[in-house]
């Protein structure tokens, strides 16, 4: 099941640095790490490791008080936050952040908007042009409404569903707008036994199929440990471990960090 | 084949499309129905009912984009009667004081109540909620007073207004004036309707609903978030303008107490009553503003706005979701109804 990280891969996604402080809290206390295209990275740690933070560095919802991020080429501290969907950066959340009022296709549509190009103008005309991009988002959103089981729900307002289905399709949104990197908070958190199987197949066939770089947080250990090829570990705000699951997994400052200091 | 068999053999993807080209028989049928009606009201009604179907329409475009900025975006404005009123001085400047056509008078409000709209929309982007509401409701206030202000009076006319000559029927068309600017309402009514379908069902409208459902998802998705608060206000201030250009053509007359605060709450009213955050409910809306407070007044005269606020409050008791609120709600009964039976 696990795959090994091809060897001469540039990183993707570079952290070198990075500090974050709430008033007197540090969150973040120069993390640095990489991960590579086309790995599955997992990010844990306990309750307030920071984790969620570092992610929200990523959407540029926080702005760290230094360090950078270097993602294929861009700077993303530089970027203002709605470009980041632009350069290949799509996410999901950790409590869901889903447009309630909309239907499952307008959430999973909602999700293109970095690919388009139609504007005020183009749209009020419904040009030719406007109409053709239509189109195509809608055949792609339908392709992976399909991809991830919610044909029979798609015209739903969101807000009807149950929890573990609305997951599937904030995973459904994130993946319209075809980002390198996916950054997935929490992807398990409320599922069931079958539901976690069912998102760590789903989760190998987004780099099998979309050859997508996904970067996860979770507490799942099961989850994470089968999933990632490599895993970080953070511990109030700084970083503990990084490597191989199975190294991780025996490091004796994770453990310490989840289990508390052995006599 | 049995039709179930045909129906359960679609792939869901093609059983949506289907059930959709359905609705937008029935969509464009509805539309062509009410087109038709609303051609008749000149032919039918009085002079006087036909000015009055005349403002129905014109607020009917004040409403929408009203909606589109309040019900879709999540911006509460309580200051798009400034707006109306800046759009009808424009007008009648361009014609009581540059001799203009007055169809030219449309296209030009339009524009500059865009470009206003987006102005105002960009330093109200800081200010969320009520203070959004409070900022725009100072605009509200402001404006009659600087429509009657000496240094532009020269201009707007001052306390006194402006007046504009009737809008001539072009020659062979065997229409009174009345009945003209009926039908040239209508058009941009229509016109207007078009477009903000066409908006809220594209791109930009799925952009604008993301924003007042998740604005951190929205940014997420790539939702360039200022930018399109800035434009939709700007949207909105052109419907606002656009409606009230053709207010002053059908009133022939434009005095800067028209435009006060009532006005822009009388606004608010009719999107709530039509139903927030939908296209239909602009008509529904319009329908109410114009003619409940004649209504009341015929009631009783001496506590005419007691009566309104009776009728208000029936309907917010009797719709809490507006007339499309209702519509909707019968639809699905009916068609719950007729599933059941089958």
């Amino acid at each position: 099941m696990m795959l090994t990280v091809p060897p001469n891969e540039q990183p993707l996604l570079v952290f070198n640095d990075i500090s974050v402080r709430f008033g007197g809290i540090v969150a973040l206390d120069s993390v640095s790490f990489e991960v590579g295209a086309g790995q599955i990275c997992g990010l844990i740690g306990p309750n307030g490791a920071g984790k969620t933070t570092l992610f929200n560095c990523l959407s540029r919802i926080y702005r760290p008080s230094g360090g950078s991020i270097r993602f294929d080429g861009h700077e993303i501290l530089d970027l203002a936050p709605f470009r980041i969907a632009a350069v290949g950066i799509g996410r999901t959340f950790q409590n869901l952040a889903l447009f309630a009022t909309m239907s499952v296709r307008d959430n999973v549509l909602a999700g293109t908007h970095c690919r388009g190009r139609s504007g005020f103008l183009t749209d009020a005309l419904s040009l030719p042009m406007a109409r053709r991009e239509r189109r195509r988002f809608e055949e792609s959103a339908d392709e992976l409404i399909s991809f991830l089981d919610l044909d029979a729900v798609r015209q739903l307002p969101v807000s009807q569903l149950p929890f573990g289905t609305r997951k599937r399709v904030e995973l459904a949104r994130a993946l319209a707008s075809q980002p390198k990197l996916l950054l997935l908070d929490e992807p398990a958190g409320g599922l069931n036994h079958e539901e976690v199987d069912h998102l760590r197949s789903i989760i190998f066939s987004l780099r099998e199929r979309f050859r997508m770089t996904v970067l996860l947080v979770e507490h799942h250990m099961n989850l994470v440990m089968r999933v990632s090829d490599k895993v970080v570990a953070l511990d109030f705000g700084r970083k503990i471990a990084d490597g191989a699951p199975a190294d991780v997994r025996i490091n004796p400052d994770v453990i310490r960090a989840y289990l508390g200091a052995e006599q | 084949m049995t039709m179930t068999g045909y129906t359960e053999s679609l792939t869901p993807a093609a059983a949506a499309r289907r059930n959709f080209g359905k609705g937008r028989v029935a969509r464009i049928g509805c539309v062509l129905a009410v087109v038709a009606l609303a051609c008749l009201v000149p032919f039918i009604g009085t002079s006087y009912q036909t000015l009055q179907m005349t403002f129905v329409l014109i607020y009917a475009i004040a409403l929408l984009g009203l909606n589109i900025l309040v019900g879709y975006n999540g911006q509460l404005s309580l200051g798009h009667g400034a707006f109306f009123g800046l759009g009808a001085y424009i007008a009648a400047i361009m014609m009581h004081h540059f001799g203009l056509p007055y169809w030219s008078t449309i296209p030009v409000v339009a524009v500059l109540c865009l470009i206003g709209g987006f102005l105002f929309g960009l330093p109200a982007l800081r200010l969320e909620g009520h203070y959004l509401a409070l900022a725009t409701f100072s605009l509200a206030l402001a404006m009659p007073q600087i429509l009657k202000y000496p240094a532009f009076a020269q201009w707007t006319g001052g306390f006194m207004g402006l007046v504009i000559s009737p809008v001539p029927v072009p020659a062979g068309v065997p229409l009174s004036s009345d009945q003209w600017l009926y039908f040239f309402c209508l058009a941009l009514t229509l016109v207007m309707f078009l477009i903000g379908w066409n908006l809220m069902r594209g791109r930009t409208g799925q952009a604008i609903i993301a924003i007042r459902d998740q604005p951190t998802a929205a940014v997420s998705m790539g939702i360039n978030l200022a930018y399109y608060k800035s434009m939709t206000f700007g949207v909105s201030a052109m419907y606002a303008g656009v409606a009230g250009a053709l207010s002053a053509l059908t009133a022939q007359f434009v005095s800067p107490d028209s435009f006060d605060f009532f006005l822009s709450i009388s606004l608010l009213v009719g999107i709530v009553v039509g139903g927030i955050a939908t296209v239909s409910g602009a008509i529904f809306g319009a329908v109410f503003i114009q003619f409940i407070p004649n209504i009341a007044e015929h009631i009783s005269k001496s506590a005419s706005w007691a009566v309104y606020g009776v009728a208000l409050i029936g309907f917010m008791y009797l719709m809490p979701q507006g007339v499309v609120g209702l519509i909707r709600r019968l639809r699905g009964v009916i068609s719950g109804a007729k599933r059941s039976a089958a």
